[in-house]
């Protein structure tokens, strides 16, 4: 499912919402986690998992064609882990 | 490190600021967009999400684990699990590139 999908499936299922409100609210959650993960926080909910930031350090890595050692600047990442719920219904 | 954890009401009160909906539409609203993806990936179904990332449904093969405390052979069962891949705009974001 891609996001214009997941906009017209709940906009199907609300029908006095207009699809360009629904289309709103969809980025506006998504937008609000970038946003707090850009500010380094975290987010947590609650049954469906938690968005962190992680720190990976400076290293030094290879270019793994040429085999030249290159330094990797230290960086941060985005991650998620799927909440306890979330896990049991992926296999159930 | 963080400062701050964001829940869902923050979600909602975003949404409620952006949209004028009313606060308990809002917190609603909110819990049907994450239970629509939700409900998706339970059905072993990926979902993209442009300019955020992607949320994939990997299936793992069962494999002899151990009790990392007693050293017990355990035996895991194969089982799905949920990895999420952000996108590049995402993870420039964090890295404060845009």
């Amino acid at each position: 499912m891609i996001k214009s999908e997941l906009i017209a499936h709940i906009a199907q299922s609300n029908p006095h919402l207009y699809q360009r409100d629904v289309e709103r609210i969809v980025n506006t959650i998504f937008d609000e986690i970038s946003g707090a993960l850009a500010q380094g926080n975290r987010v947590e909910l609650r049954g469906f998992g938690a968005f962190s930031v992680k720190h990976r350090p400076a290293r030094a890595g290879r270019n793994p064609r040429t085999g030249d050692a290159v330094s990797v600047e230290s960086k941060s990442v985005p991650f998620f882990k799927a909440g306890k719920e979330m896990r049991e219904r992926l296999n159930t | 490190m963080s400062k701050n954890t964001v829940t869902r009401a923050q979600l909602s009160e975003a949404v409620y600021k952006e949209v004028g909906l009313s606060r308990n539409e809002s917190t609603q609203l909110v819990e049907t967009v994450l239970e629509e993806v939700a409900s998706c990936l339970a059905r072993g179904e990926n979902v993209k999400l442009s300019s955020f990332g992607s949320f994939l449904v990997r299936q793992k093969g069962g494999r002899m684990g151990r009790n990392p405390k007693t050293g017990e052979a355990v035996p895991i069962k194969p089982r799905r699990v949920l990895v999420f891949r952000p996108s590049n705009v995402l993870k420039d974001m964090v890295n404060n590139k845009s």
